[in-house]
C-alpha cells in the first residue's frame, strides 16, 4: 500500500469500488455538507469532492473534504489547475496530506467561461496530467517540482478522470496511458451511457495493459428525466447518449421517468461490472444524491465491505 | 621596410573593419580557411568613427556563434593595427598563423563537400 | 503580425471630450494589415469623429497623419515639427506603438483608438485568427507545427481535454480544438509516436511571467564614443 486510502485498501484486496460526489455548497455553511455527506454514508467507499466544477464559485474542495472527513469519509480531493499555479498546488498538495486527505483527483479544470465569473483569469500553469506527475514526485521522490527535498512526504492515493468518449476517439486510450505514465493510480471516467463505445475503448486500454496498472472506476450518472437526456447530448461537450436512451426515457410517463432513469443506470452498472479491468463504479448523482443509496442497493453493490 | 610575414595569410581589402560582417566571417570558414582575423585601426583612430568598434562587437557575436557551432572560437580574432605599424602587422600575422596551426586545420575543411572545387 | 481591434467609437468620443485638436495617429505596419489602424482606419476615424461632434453642435480639428511605423523613435520624431498643434494624439498603433508615442512626448497626452489583441495570420480577406503567444520557448516541433499555448483556450501541454467535441473546442464551437489539430497534423506528419510523450512543465519565466522582456543583440549596439 503506499497510502492509507480506503479504496487503495479496498481495491487491493480485489472488492469492486463505490465512489459517489459531493459537490461543496454555494455558502460558508458547513452543514449543507453533512447534510449531502449524510445522504452518502455508509452507502459508498470514497466520495469525490468537486472544485468550483463548472467553474462556479462554491466552498473550498479542501475545506469539504475535511468536513466529510470529520464525518468518516475517506474523501477523494479534486484539484484543479485551472485556478492555481505550481507554487500553490504544491503547497495545498501538502496541506491537504497534513489534514489526513488520502485521495487526490487531479483535473484540468473546466473553462472559467462557463462559470459564474467568465471575465477571470485562468492560470493552468500545468495541465493535469503535469498534475499527476508533480503529486508522484513529492510522494515518490520526496521532492518538489524545483528539485528541493521536502520534509514529510504527502501520501496520496493519485487519480485522475478521463472521457473515453471525447475527441479525438483515436488517442483517447493513448492518452490513458501517458496519465499511467505520469503517475496514475486510479481513473474515474466521464459518465457512460454507451457502454458498447465504452467496451471499445476498454478493449484498447487492456491492450495496452493500463487496467494492471492503475484501477479503472466506471463513471455513472443517472438521467432524470428524457429531457435531461437530450440537453446532456446536445450541451454537454464529449457526451455521448444513444438516442435508444432517450427514446427509453420518452416512452415512459413524465412522472415516472426518473424511477426509469435510475432502472437504466443500475441495469448500466451491472452491465460495466462485467467488463473485464473495470474495477469500481463512479456515482455521480448530481444534486440528486439522495439517490446514490436506493442505486448501489439495486446494483447489488450493498452493503460496503469493511 | 621589406617585412616579410607567413604566405598563408591571405589579405581580404575592405574600406574599414566596420565594413566586416559575421556571415562574411562565418562564409570564409565554411569555404574552408583555418582562420580569420580582422586588422582594424586603433581604437579611437577609426576614419569613420565607430568601424573597428563595431567590428570588435561583431568579432565577439561571430566567437559566441563558433562556440555554438563547435568550432574553436579563437579561430577569429580581432587586431587594432596602426595603418603605418608595419611590424605590427607582421608580428600580427606570424601570431595568429601560429595560433592557428597549434589548433589544427578547420574540422570543416575535409568534410565540407559543397565547397571542394 | 498584430492584430488589434479599433476601440467603439463612443469610447474614444469620450477620451476625446476634453480636445478641440487632435492629431490622429495611423501606423503603417501590423495594424494596417489588419485593418484596424492603417491610413484608411484613420480616415474612418476621422470622418466619424467630425461627424459626430458636428452632430452634437461641438467643433474639432483633426490633424490625420500615418508613420511608417510607431515602434521605432526615428519615424515618430518626424511628428515633433507639428505635434504641438494639438491638444492630444489619438494613435491608431498597437499597444507597443502607443506607448512607444508617448514615451516620446512625455509632455503630450497619448490616448489609445485600438485594443491589441493577438500575433496572428490572415485567415481570409478580412478574417484574422491567433496564433502565437510569444511565451519565449517554442515547442512547436513537438505538437506538430501547432501551438497548444495559443490555440488552447487552456493553454494545456498534454490536451485534448474532455471538451473537445467534433474536432471544436467546448468554449467555443467556432474555434477548432488545438488538440485536435496536434494529432491530425501528428498522424499526417507519421509522427504520433510523439503523442505519448509527457510534455514536461513549461518553464515559464520566458514569458511575459518573468517580467518585462527586453531582447538584446551586442553586437548591434552602436559602440560608445571611446
Amino acid at each position: 500500500m503506499k497510502t492509507k486510502s480506503n479504496i487503495e485498501r479496498l481495491l487491493e484486496k480485489g472488492e469492486f469500488v463505490v465512489t459517489s460526489e459531493c459537490g461543496p455548497p454555494r455558502g460558508s455553511d458547513a452543514e449543507a455538507v453533512r447534510k449531502k455527506g449524510n445522504l452518502l454514508k455508509e452507502v459508498v467507499d470514497g466520495v469525490n469532492v468537486t472544485d468550483n466544477q463548472t467553474s462556479v464559485v462554491r466552498m473550498s474542495s479542501l475545506a469539504s473534504c475535511v468536513i466529510l472527513k470529520e464525518m468518516g469519509f475517506d474523501p477523494i480531493w479534486q484539484l484543479v489547475c485551472r485556478d492555481r499555479n505550481r507554487i500553490a498546488i504544491q503547497s495545498d498538495i501538502l496541506g491537504a496530506a497534513a489534514l489526513g486527505i488520502n485521495n487526490i483527483l487531479c483535473l484540468s479544470g473546466d473553462h472559467q467561461s462557463f462559470g459564474d465569473n467568465p471575465k477571470a483569469k485562468n492560470v493552468y500553469d500545468i495541465d493535469s496530467i503535469q498534475l499527476i506527475h508533480t503529486v508522484k514526485t513529492l510522494r515518490d521522490e520526496g521532492k518538489f517540482l524545483g528539485g528541493d527535498e521536502l520534509k514529510g512526504t504527502p501520501s496520496l492515493f493519485i487519480g485522475a478522470a478521463e472521457n473515453p468518449f471525447a475527441d479525438p476517439y483515436e488517442i483517447r486510450a493513448m492518452r490513458l496511458g501517458k496519465k499511467v505514465k505520469a503517475g496514475c493510480d486510479f481513473i474515474q471516467t466521464q459518465c457512460i451511457y454507451n457502454v458498447e463505445k465504452f467496451s471499445k475503448w476498454m478493449g484498447e486500454v487492456r491492450e495496452r495493459g493500463l487496467h494492471k496498472q492503475c484501477a479503472i472506476l466506471a463513471g455513472v450518472t443517472p438521467l432524470k428525466s428524457a429531457g435531461m437526456a437530450k440537453y446532456m447530448k446536445k450541451n454537454v461537450p464529449g457526451m455521448d447518449v444513444p438516442d435508444s436512451l432517450i427514446e427509453r426515457l420518452a416512452a415512459v410517463p413524465k412522472e415516472n421517468q426518473a424511477q426509469e432513469g435510475i432502472k437504466i443506470c443500475v441495469e448500466m452498472i451491472r452491465q460495466l461490472k462485467e467488463i473485464e479491468g473495470v474495477r469500481g463504479v463512479h456515482i455521480m448523482a448530481i444534486e440528486w444524491e439522495e439517490k446514490v443509496a436506493e442505486i448501489v442497493k439495486a446494483a447489488g453493490l450493498s452493503p460496503r465491505p469493511a | 621596410m621589406r617585412l616579410s610575414y607567413p604566405t598563408n595569410v591571405k589579405v581580404v581589402k575592405v574600406p574599414c573593419t566596420g565594413r566586416v560582417d559575421v556571415l562574411m566571417v562565418l562564409k570564409a570558414l565554411e569555404s574552408g580557411v583555418d582562420g580569420v582575423y580582422l586588422a582594424g585601426c586603433e581604437i579611437g583612430d577609426c576614419h569613420f568613427l565607430k568601424g573597428n568598434l563595431r567590428a570588435v562587437k561583431r568579432i565577439a557575436y561571430a566567437k559566441e556563434l563558433l562556440k555554438e557551432v563547435g568550432i574553436e572560437p579563437e579561430r577569429v580574432e580581432m587586431y587594432h593595427i596602426a595603418t603605418s605599424d608595419g611590424p605590427r602587422f607582421a608580428q600580427v600575422a606570424k601570431e595568429m598563423t601560429e595560433k592557428i596551426r597549434a589548433l589544427g586545420p578547420n574540422p570543416v575543411k575535409d568534410k565540407n563537400k559543397a565547397f571542394k572545387a | 503580425m498584430i492584430v488589434g481591434n479599433r476601440k467603439p467609437l463612443e469610447e474614444i468620443l469620450e477620451m476625446v471630450k476634453p480636445y478641440k485638436k487632435i492629431l490622429l495617429l495611423g501606423c503603417n505596419e501590423c495594424i494596417t494589415v489588419c485593418a484596424a489602424g492603417g491610413e484608411r482606419e484613420v480616415g474612418v476615424l476621422a470622418s466619424e469623429l467630425k461627424l459626430s461632434r458636428a452632430k452634437n453642435g461641438g467643433e474639432i480639428e483633426i490633424k490625420e497623419h500615418t508613420l511608417e511605423r510607431q515602434c521605432d523613435f526615428e519615424y515618430i520624431d518626424q511628428i515633433k515639427p507639428f505635434v504641438d498643434d494639438y491638444e492630444a494624439i489619438v494613435s491608431m498603433a498597437c499597444g507597443a506603438g502607443i506607448q512607444y508615442t508617448a514615451e516620446r512626448f512625455p509632455g503630450k497626452v497619448v490616448l489609445p483608438a485600438i485594443n491589441t489583441t493577438f500575433l496572428g495570420v490572415t485567415l481570409e480577406q478580412g478574417v484574422w485568427s491567433e496564433r502565437c503567444q510569444g511565451c519565449g520557448e517554442c515547442i512547436l516541433h513537438l505538437t506538430g507545427g501547432i501551438c497548444p499555448v495559443a490555440r488552447c483556450a487552456k493553454s494545456l501541454f498534454n490536451g485534448p481535454c474532455g471538451g473537445s467535441s467534433n474536432g471544436k473546442c467546448e468554449v467555443n464551437p467556432d474555434t477548432p480544438c488545438a488538440w485536435q489539430l496536434i494529432v491530425d497534423r501528428l498522424k499526417e506528419l507519421g509522427q504520433l509516436e510523439n503523442y505519448e510523450k509527457i510534455i514536461e512543465v513549461k518553464n515559464w519565466s520566458t514569458s511575459r511571467d518573468g517580467g518585462p522582456r527586453t531582447r538584446v543583440r551586442e553586437d548591434l549596439r552602436i559602440p560608445k564614443d571611446s
